[in-house]
């Protein structure tokens, strides 16, 4: 991947823009991340009861692909809704697979 | 019915009007005043004084939402605020048009209380996620779907304690006069 690409995934994005995290609909946790950077250290923070809500209905990867627009993390998320993990083991498998992404669009700088 | 500072203070003719209206606000003036035995011209003079001080603010139509074939959801919502950002949250949220109502409390922290509607819970939370959650100030939201309604009314005559005492102990004097 280019820099300038890595760079767009990378970016802070206008607060309307954030991913605000839920634990069920209509019940908003407080927490909200506005960059891959803050996203990662998100899942570690929240209730693992807002991962599990967002990650089944798809909320993860729709952020990402639309707003930050990664298609590769993505796609790497929706593979984990097909795990049917829950609980620890999700927020620990989710964690992982971003933080790996991470390391890999910042090595580029 | 007294006129001090321009403002009114209500008898109880003009109450039992007020009560009149909100049980029928399409009856006659002549209507009224049979049932209060009163002339129909005072309670045109007195709905007009009214109408013209603000106490009778409008009128209006009830619709029963469920017969319209309309399939809404309704929430409550409670959304936990910076004190400091709290006005400016409540006036976004009032200048949304899928809130009916909009509430200030004051508990443990500063609460608004806000009454919405959607079409169904995915569009409910869309709202909340995209043009709630976001708003400078909002610290989390609580939000409660209604399932089952049991009860609701307007504030009225018929209902407002005070009111309703000063209607109910004018009958009980005229009565005694009479006996």
């Amino acid at each position: 991947m280019n820099i300038e690409n890595a760079a767009k995934i990378l970016r802070t994005v206008p607060r309307e823009k954030a991913f605000y995290f839920f634990t069920s609909i209509g019940n908003y946790t407080g927490e909200s991340a506005a960059s891959l950077k803050e996203f990662m250290e998100k899942i570690n923070e929240v209730n693992v009861k807002s991962l599990e809500f967002h990650l089944y209905r798809g909320d993860f990867e729709k952020w990402i692909d639309e707003t930050l627009e990664d298609k590769e993390l993505a796609k790497e998320i929706r593979n984990i809704r097909s795990l049917n993990y829950s609980g620890t083991m999700l927020k620990e498998h989710l964690h992982s697979v971003v933080v790996k992404r991470y390391k890999e669009l910042s090595g580029n700088f | 019915m007294k006129i001090k500072n321009n403002t009114l203070t209500l008898d109880t003719t003009d109450l039992k009007i007020l009560e009149a209206l909100q049980e029928d606000a399409r009856q006659t003036y002549t209507a009224i005043g049979k049932r209060l035995g009163i002339a129909h011209s005072t309670v045109y003079d007195r709905i007009k004084r009214m109408e013209q001080h603000g106490i009778i603010k409008k009128y209006t139509t009830m619709i029963d939402a469920e017969k319209t074939g309309a399939k809404n959801i309704t929430a409550i919502m409670t959304i936990y605020t910076d004190p400091k950002e709290s006005e400016k949250v409540a006036e976004k949220l009032c200048a949304a048009p899928q809130v009916l109502e909009v509430y200030t409390s004051l508990s443990e922290e500063l609460q608004i209380i806000a009454k919405v509607i959607a079409e169904n819970q995915e569009s409910l939370h869309t709202f909340i996620a995209n043009s709630i959650a976001p708003l400078h100030g909002v610290l989390r939201i609580r939000t409660s779907i209604i399932t089952k309604k049991f009860k609701e009314t307007q504030l009225s005559i018929a209902n407002d304690p005070k009111k309703l005492t000063l209607i109910k102990e004018t009958h009980k004097i005229k009565e005694e006069k009479i006996k």
